[in-house]
């Protein structure tokens, strides 16, 4: 049973700065636009690192109740609104069988810390307190405590009945998270997961753990340029916060109902570099070895790879870490294939971005097009690959391939490809494509 | 041939103390190991009560270096991580980095680094940090240490159901081997023992405020009042079988036959009634990808919340998945207090002991509540244990399960 079957993306949801939705997030990316800006969800100024990309959200807007709204943590909500938006672009409907035959995986780096250290703040009296006193406590918190609460939120939202999980493998959260997914279905566990990430890490105690290690940008000037991945001048990553979910769905369940296809997923990897929590060797062997991996599982050779989805978080050391891995994985073949970051425009989501990047490569390819890396602008002698500089392009795109690094020293790899062979289904087609401008 | 996972190694920390032997005298003598907790006076809690480790001293499990990185959960989960890899007789060096991985489940992450980080961001003026809170606290920290202590290459993953992530762990750990990768690491600990973080579970409504340890955490009982949280659980060396058998495994402790989780689909009603339906088709499941009937399941490690209503949907979960088969069934959740994902992962500890020295522990469950009339282990006994079948609820929703088979080399 193992393996042989295939599984396609049917549905793709997205909350992300810049674009609460699909079509919002990918008008924006297309266009270059970049949602990075002075922090303005609390005060942030006496923090070393004060610009991020945050989402202009508005729970009510997305369809969620005041009750949803008071129960959940902000990533919560992302990925409620998220998984109703995939959902519904999947055309799913969750009778019996196909709700027992559903399951739910979710990436988190962080959960529900930002609860958490709202509502310590005020139960600790402001940290004066080690003994918190509990009577000031929200009802809510064991939630808080507990990131599962993420894949039971989105599973209750749908009534699904499968395997739920949450994966928290830091910043390679949500391509495990998908990638987990795709196993349960190719090893057939289950017809469908609702398969995703969520982080809202935008607060006091993520920008100091940062800040401590100096991993974030310190640069303030200019808000709107401040993540400049695989750029020479680049000073570290822009915190971000977002949400995307996929429908992953096998074949021939989606071909039975005439579901749109996005893209079959080829391939998932990881490797761990078993080296340190935060740091890098600059030869990228394991990233390198997850996205042989990833390919070999499609069967696809290095050189059918079109665009290469980077994980690009505009560290030093990361871009040119996996710069490296690129070169290893593909050979030559990596100086032919565009490249680009989308943390340009929408900063790192930690574990959400992930599933974001992943929903850009669904993206990417049912609309011909690769979304850039934007604020480049001074070549980087290690960084020497087409990284799309600051404007879209109009690319066919047959294998996408995306990637993760993260502290804890993951490295993932996962593989989209377009629906090409696959049978036409009804409805293939009825979308425009376009390069937002 | 698919690989088969078989479980060549494990690993204990708990209430009853370090190491396999003393844990499983305590499941054997059915004393508690609960007390009043002493990492902090608990008297402004509702639950004054838990399952410490007693003297536990992370330099002896450690090098120096990650234990001034890491959180008590990370320490315990090295110390059970070590014993299992010393059980299996497995020298990570000795191996192919990318033969072996991390694949634990976590809970509720670093608890106590947390806190105190979270207090000196917040008391001081300076709004700082130590440099080591972004690698502490987070879920994956326990994965990330151990994949560089042991390094371990391989597809690692951590895995969060609340108290159903042990044995989504070992569902992952035997996917894995069929996948390939012939060592993995598989189960999880928790420390949940900081102020804040019992603040935290104090507002799941589920735990005891009742301060006398031999009468506070009574599953299946008239007297059922809720759990006691305790901390520790267990990490196991799950590997494909070929390669234990090539390379001499010492022993093996059986085989994950089959594994299965399923979803509620809706919050659970307050104070712990659940879905049965979906609860007995997890073991349905997983007992069908055993190749397994009921009647061939000598022994049921329940999820023993302790809370009267999931007491009696768990005991009508198990009717409904065993028909007139009616299950002997014990736990020693009540022993060393709920350990969340730890706790799942240490009944599957006892089962393959159960089965290694063929002796049921008992249940303690002196009078059952009404609606909860199971086969319950009254006294240590003496019995071929070749099936086992472990099941674990994971709030709010989340339910798995897991059956372990004794290693039979004719099957083969």
């Amino acid at each position: 049973m193992s393996g042989h079957r295939r599984v396609v993306v049917t549905g793709v949801g997205v909350v992300a700065p810049g674009g609460v939705t699909r079509e919002a997030f990918w008008s924006a990316v297309t266009a270059g636009r970049t949602a990075t800006r002075r922090i303005t969800l609390f005060d942030a100024s006496p923090f070393r690192s004060r610009v991020a990309a945050e989402c202009d959200f508005d729970p009510a807007a997305a369809g969620l109740t005041p009750r949803q709204v008071r129960r959940s943590d902000r990533y919560i909500q992302f990925a409620m609104a998220a998984a109703a938006e995939a959902v519904t672009d999947s055309g799913l409907v969750f009778d019996e069988p196909t709700a027992n035959a559903t399951g739910v995986t979710m990436g988190t780096a962080v959960g529900g810390t930002t609860a958490l250290e709202t509502e310590y703040v005020v139960a600790s009296d402001s940290g004066q307190q080690w003994l918190v006193d509990p009577d000031y406590a929200s009802p809510f918190l064991y939630q808080a405590l507990m990131p599962s609460s993420l894949a039971a939120d989105v599973g209750c939202q749908f009534g699904a009945h499968g395997p739920a999980q949450v994966v928290s493998t830091g910043c390679t959260s949500g391509i495990d998270a998908i990638g987990y997914g795709y196993q349960l279905v190719a090893d057939g566990e289950v017809e469908v997961m609702i398969a995703g990430a969520s982080d809202s890490p935008i607060s006091p105690v993520t920008l100091a753990s940062f800040d401590a290690i100096k991993a974030t940008s310190p640069d303030d000037s200019d808000p709107e340029h401040a993540s400049r991945p695989f750029d020479r001048d680049r000073r570290g990553f822009i915190l971000g916060e977002g949400g995307a979910v996929l429908v992953l769905e096998e074949l021939e369940h989606a071909r039975r109902r005439g579901a749109h296809i996005y893209c079959e997923v080829a391939g998932f990897a990881t490797r761990s570099n078993a080296f340190h929590m935060t740091g890098l060797r600059p030869d990228g062997v394991e990233m390198a070895r997850a996205i042989s991996d990833a390919l070999a599982q499609g069967r696809l050779a290095p050189t059918t790879v079109s665009y290469i989805n980077a994980h690009g978080s505009g560290t030093k050391q990361n871009d040119r870490h996996e710069t490296a891995a690129f070169k290893r994985a593909l050979g030559e073949h990596a100086y032919q294939v565009p490249v680009s970051s989308i943390k340009s425009m929408v900063g790192h989501s930690l574990g959400a971005i992930g599933a974001i990047e992943m929903a850009a490569c669904a993206l990417a390819i049912e609309h011909g097009v690769v979304p850039p890396t934007a604020n480049w602008a001074n070549r980087d002698p290690e960084c020497d690959l087409d990284y799309t500089p600051n404007t879209a392009r109009e690319h066919k795109v047959d294998v996408a391939l995306s990637v993760g690094s993260g502290f804890g020293g993951f490295q993932s790899a996962m593989v989209f490809r377009a629906p090409n062979g696959l049978p036409a289904a009804e409805g293939a087609g009825k979308r425009k494509a376009g390069v937002g401008r | 041939m698919t690989p088969r996972a078989v479980i060549t190694g494990i690993g204990i920390v708990c209430a009853s103390g370090i190491g396999v032997d003393t844990y499983w005298k305590t499941a054997l003598s059915g004393e508690t190991r609960i007390g009043r907790i002493t990492q902090f006076d608990p008297s402004r809690y509702d639950t004054t009560l838990a399952g410490e480790v007693e003297g536990f001293g992370a330099a002896e499990h450690m090098p120096s270096r990650f234990v001034v990185q890491t959180d008590r959960w990370t320490h315990l989960a090295f110390c059970a991580a070590g014993q299992a890899l010393a059980d299996a007789g497995i020298d990570p060096e000795a191996l192919d980095p990318y033969d072996m991985s991390v694949a634990l489940a976590s809970g509720s992450g670093g608890n106590a680094f947390g806190q105190r980080e979270l207090q000196h961001l917040w008391s001081s003026s300076s709004r700082t940090v130590g440099a080591y809170q972004s690698i502490a606290w987070f879920y994956a920290a326990t994965v990330g240490q151990l994949s560089i202590r042991h390094g371990m290459k391989g597809p690692s993953v951590v895995l969060v159901s609340e108290s159903a992530g042990g044995l989504d762990s070992f569902a992952h750990a035997a996917r894995l081997v069929r996948r390939g990768t012939p060592v993995v690491l598989a189960g999880g600990t928790e420390a949940p023992l900081s102020p804040y973080a019992l603040t935290c579970q104090q507002h799941n409504h589920a735990m005891t405020s009742r301060t006398d340890p031999a009468h506070a955490y009574c599953p299946f009982d008239v007297d059922a009042d809720g759990y006691v949280p305790g901390e520790g659980g267990a990490v196991f060396v799950v590997e494909d079988l070929d390669h234990a058998l090539a390379r001499g495994a010492p022993v093996i402790y059986g085989e994950i036959a089959g594994a299965a989780a399923t979803f509620d689909g809706r919050p659970s009603r307050r104070r712990g009634g659940f879905d049965v339906e979906q609860y007995a088709r997890a073991m349905t499941t997983a007992l069908h990808r055993a190749g397994r009937r009921p009647e061939d399941v000598d022994v049921v490690f329940p999820d023993a919340l302790g809370l009267p209503a999931a007491d009696r949907d768990e005991s009508a979960a198990l009717r409904a998945a065993f028909g007139s088969a009616s299950p002997v069934v014990t736990t020693q959740k009540p022993l060393v207090g709920r350990l969340y994902q730890g706790g799942a992962a240490l009944d599957a500890a006892t089962a393959l002991l159960a089965m290694r020295h063929d002796l049921l522990p008992p249940a303690g469950v002196r009078t059952p509540a009404p609606g909860c009339d199971l086969n319950f282990v009254a006294e240590v006994t003496p019995t071929p244990v070749t099936t086992a079948m472990i099941n674990a609820r994971g709030f709010d929703g989340f339910n798995a399960s897991v059956v372990l088979h004794r290693y039979q080399q004719e099957e083969k």
